[in-house]
């Protein structure tokens, strides 16, 4: 049924809009973006920057057109005298407060607060003598740095913590002016339930969030001739770093990311696809054992570190469903060390693998005390979407108009399996592919499974494996991922196979890829993997030819000695604060 | 005319339930439970009740609707957070007649349909707080709160809650939040709390005082009470007189006394030259010297500027510094802000950061400018009524003593050598 339709003008225009409808959303339908910051599509209505305050006919005060919906006959005026009076002087209290140093801010040209100072013709500010605040900077998580002199208390961090993700590891602490978002007990990040999914980070309107930067660490080894430095990158990124060049979010830049990294220096560019395609064979052959064998089940994917955090903290007494298998990276980084540095003829200690990963909780994942299986740290440096194309242009290179180059092999070589990884459901359809093959002995002609993609927090669907029944389901969002958890705590759930990622849309939706990241861009993202996919010539990770090479040279088989001791793990039952 | 402190000015009244019951207590709440709920909205409206915490709303119609609500359960909140600087009234009747406020909180909800009260108590009262803990329990055992109170179907229970001394805690989204346990700020609105309130039930929110003048409307019908003070907005009113006044105390007196009055006749007038009064609290205008003859009621104070707000007189004589009262009113806002939106957060550091300069010969020509525009966004576009108010006495000591501004901020003298006019 069509909703009801409310009747209102704004600016002079007659609008029309469904019922429930906010005056903010009503002037966006006739191109007036009345500015904000509190605002965001994602979160709950908060109502406190008050940017976004309008006129309205008989109502005594200005009202944040975020917080009101539009009603019938209601006459709205967002840029009167006294709107913009009082926008500018909202903006002024905000900048008065607000650190000056722009020119070396990380949101520098991206930051919310500066574009609408600008926007808003802010040239002056009023309040310079007030105080400014000196707050120690948080930076004791391997992902994530607070950094609160820059915080604007928005809350939108607040909000993307504990609605989206479940989390809530930091609030509002105090009170008045002196308020601050803080973790219990000022604890630090890494010393609370924080998952270090970064998505905090994605919707900040300023630079008081940002990724912990391991650029320097990167290009101090491209620079030491005694290291061999190797590079991986995530599926995710293919689909995302064009937009830190200005491309259009959905470009698929696979080829000129290749080729930009190597004139970054990297000795070899590798695909954390090949470990994506190596995971299916060691998650799918697990999943098979666990079905027939009578074990643990649902079995649930391990790829995203975020959410392995969580269920860390918050499930601990689900963690036996956790697949034992290492994330695609530090399979990555265990095979790099071991397999490729000796048919190389490198020592483990004299190579550098670094990750460019769209997770800021990869960085954690790396510096887990569990992931020295080489006999050295197995990744040595992970950088975000984000930071890899600040290195891109610090070395100048003109991104956009790189020639196509192809990945060095053996660590290159992927199937379009493995590129979906980076979609929510992306890891579900890549173990169907290999898992129904290697059960029936059949081979599967539509490799597609539509069921499981697409940006629905959560997705479950049955699988007809040649007359077994696999049930499934697919959870993106640690919210998501709660409502499945729960079901298995109490003993209710119907699945034989989870797949769950932190982040919303999946790794694309990465707390590490660029900034805007919303739902819009997220689909063009997923889109672009999908696209990479269909034109792979092959879709199945277990036709790897290199994934075959290397179990026959150096692996011998899925869940064998050696894979126990390279590609798995264990997890840490952790607290809660 | 003693609606409120009929009991408590009676030699002999101890506030205890014998002494309640033997002044006609509980009696109201028995007529209240055999009439419909529909009788005593009527009556209620018929009063012309209106809220005494400040903001004037009619008390009749915020129980029709959340008796109309269709949400359950629904409760009822005693707003007891008294914390407006200058306000003690309140903490008279907590201590004083307890019970009477216990008996008008069942009437609401048998009213409105509801099984559980609150009483939202501010954290420092802590005689009031005992005295109300024993109050309730000594109701319980005398049936007129729990299960089928007097005999009736109607159960009720009452319980009470320690705000932690924050004063944006009166406000009453704000009290909701931190009554569910939650960082005390304030909510948006719409929804008021009679659709979405305590956890986001139907809830009838009144003050102490307001609360306390219904027992006597149900004995005497809103007719009595409609004709009582002025015509159009009737009732006794608490007033709390302090400062530079002879007698200063709570004085229970009808709507529409002047100024004057409240302050010659039962005040024992001013100690010293009259400078300025604050009728309603730091939150409130100042009036001048001259402005006495307005009439003690919210819409007579309106029009004069200013406001009753919670009725906390404050006076206020030439010894007084109006740059040293500004900087300390915003101080206070500073200090109380909740911190949710940034213009009540930042103007009120700012402004206080403004006046201190002032006060320390560190003023500048275009304050004044600067703070006039402030307190007009600040009105215009905080989230409540805390930041809405934060200017206000600061903005009417400029208004109303222009030249000790100005000799503040271009001579950098202080003339009542109050502010220190060096920088400390």
């Amino acid at each position: 049924m069509a909703s009801k339709m409310i009747n209102l003008t704004i600016d002079n225009n007659k609008v029309q809009v469904p019922e429930g409808t906010t005056v903010l959303k009503a002037a966006k339908s006739i191109g007036v973006n009345v500015p904000n910051l509190c605002f965001h599509e994602d979160l709950s209505i908060y109502g406190a920057c008050r940017l976004c305050v309008v006129e309205i006919e008989k109502h005594p005060r200005l009202e944040p057109s975020c917080a009101t919906l539009a009603e019938e006959g209601m006459v709205v005026k967002t840029n009167s005298t006294r709107v913009r009076k009082a926008r500018r002087m909202i903006v002024e209290l905000l900048l008065a407060n607000h650190p000056e140093d722009c020119l070396t801010c990380d949101r520098n040209q991206i930051c919310e607060l500066r574009k609408i100072a600008h926007d808003l013709g802010i040239r002056k500010l009023r309040f310079e003598k007030g105080r400014k605040y000196d707050y120690a900077l948080d930076e004791s998580s391997p992902s994530i740095v607070r950094d609160p002199n820059k915080c604007i208390q928005c809350g939108r961090c607040i909000r993307v913590c504990s609605e989206v993700q479940a989390v809530g590891a930091i609030d509002f602490v105090d009170r008045g002016g002196r308020t601050q978002v803080l973790t219990f007990l000022n604890k630090g990040l890494d010393n609370v339930e924080c998952t270090n999914c970064g998505q905090c980070i994605l919707v900040c309107p300023t630079g008081a969030l940002r990724e912990k930067t391991a650029v320097d660490d990167v290009w101090a080894a491209i620079d030491d001739p005694k290291k061999f430095v190797v590079v991986q990158t995530a599926p995710a990124v293919r689909a995302a770093i064009g937009e830190d060049f200005g491309m259009p979010a959905g470009s698929l830049v696979t080829g000129k990311m290749t080729s930009s990294l190597r004139r970054l220096g990297f000795d070899k560019i590798f695909d954390t696809q090949f470990a994506a395609d190596l995971t299916i064979m060691e998650e799918g052959h697990e999943l098979i054992g666990r079905v027939t064998n009578k074990g643990v089940l649902p079995m649930i994917t391990s790829c995203s570190p975020g959410w392995i955090k969580y269920v860390e903290h918050f499930f601990p007494e689900c963690l036996a469903h956790i697949s034992s298998c290492k994330s695609p990276q530090q399979m990555f980084g265990a095979v790099a060390k071991t397999y490729y540095a000796d048919k190389i003829g490198i020592k483990p200690e004299d190579m550098y693998v670094v990750s460019i990963m769209p997770c800021t909780a990869k960085k954690f994942e790396a510096e887990r005390p569990e992931m020295n299986d080489s006999g050295v740290i197995d990744v040595d440096a992970v950088l975000t979407t984000r930071e890899a194309a600040r290195m891109i242009q610090e070395a100048g290179i003109d991104f956009t108009n790189m020639p196509d180059e192809d990945f060095d092999k053996p660590l290159g070589i992927s199937t379009g399996a493995a590129t979906i990884f980076g979609a929510s459901g992306g890891v579900m359809e890549a173990a169907l592919r290999t898992a129904y093959e290697v059960i029936t002995s059949k081979t599967l002609e539509k490799v597609e499974f539509e069921q499981v993609r697409g940006m629905d927090g959560l997705k479950t669907a049955t699988v007809d494996v040649d007359g077994l029944e696999l049930k499934v389901a697919v959870a993106n969002g640690l919210a998501n991922a709660k409502v499945l958890l729960e079901q298995i705590a109490k003993g209710e759930s119907p699945y034989h196979f989870i797949e769950i990622m932190a982040c919303p849309g999946g790794c694309l939706g990465g707390g590490g890829q660029p900034i805007p990241t919303n739902l819009e861009i997220r689909k063009k993202r997923a889109a672009a993997l999908y696209r990479e996919d269909e034109g792979m010539p092959i879709r199945k990770s277990h036709e790897n030819p290199a994934i075959t090479a290397i179990y026959e040279e150096f692996l011998e088989k899925p869940l064998g000695e050696k894979s126990h001791h390279l590609l798995h793990t264990s997890y840490t039952k952790r607290e809660r604060y | 005319m003693k609606v409120i402190l009929k009991n408590i000015e009676k030699e002999g009244y101890d506030g205890s339930i014998a002494s309640y019951i033997s002044e006609g207590g509980y009696e109201a709440l028995k007529i209240a439970l055999k009439k419909t709920p529909e009788d005593i909205l009527s009556e209620l409206k018929k009063s012309k009740l209106v809220g005494r915490g400040g903001a004037a709303f009619p008390t009749g119609m915020k129980w029709e609707f959340a008796r109309n609500s269709k949400e359950t359960p629904k409760y009822v909140v005693c707003n007891a957070d008294e914390g407006e600087p200058g306000t003690f009234k309140d903490r008279l009747i907590l201590e004083n007649d307890p019970h009477m406020l216990i008996e008008a909180m069942a009437i609401a909800g048998f009213t409105v349909g509801a099984s559980q009260g609150f009483i939202y108590i501010r954290g420092e009262y802590f005689k009031a707080y005992d005295v109300l803990t024993a109050a309730i329990e000594d109701a319980v055992k005398n049936n007129c709160l729990g299960n089928n109170i007097l005999g009736s179907d109607f159960s009720f229970n009452i319980s009470l809650y320690r705000g932690a001394g924050a004063y944006v805690c009166g406000e009453e989204t704000a009290l909701l939040d931190s009554l569910e346990g939650k960082k005390g700020q304030s909510r948006v609105k719409p929804p008021f709390p009679t659709f979405v309130g305590y956890q986001n039930k139907p809830t009838v929110l009144n003050n102490v005082e307001t609360l306390s003048n219904v027992p006597q409307i149900i004995l005497n019908g809103g007719d009595w009470y409609s004709k009582i003070g002025s015509a159009d907005c009737p009732g006794t009113k608490l007033y709390c007189l302090s400062g530079d006044v002879k007698k200063p105390g709570v004085y229970e007196l009808p709507t529409g006394i002047t100024l004057k009055e409240l302050i010659d006749t039962y005040g024992g007038g001013v100690d010293g030259k009259l400078k300025a009064v604050l009728p309603g609290g730091v939150s409130s205008s100042f009036l001048a010297a001259d402005q006495l003859d307005v009439k003690m009621d919210y819409p007579s104070l309106q029009k004069a500027g200013s406001m009753l707000g919670s009725a906390a007189v404050m006076v206020v004589n030439d010894t007084h510094c109006m740059v040293d009262l500004a900087k300390r009113c915003t101080e206070f806002f500073d200090y109380e802000s909740c911190g949710k939106c940034t213009p009540c957060r930042e103007g009120t550091k700012r402004a206080r950061e403004i006046f201190i300069n002032m006060s320390q010969a560190a003023g500048e020509a275009t304050d004044i400018a600067l703070l006039k525009e402030l307190q007009d966004v600040m009105y215009d576009t905080s989230r409540c009524g805390l930041g809405q108010a934060a200017m206000n006495a600061a903005g009417s000591a400029m208004d109303k003593f222009p030249s000790e501004f100005e000799k503040h901020i271009t001579k950098k003298n202080c003339e009542l050598g109050i502010c220190p006019m060096e920088k400390v």
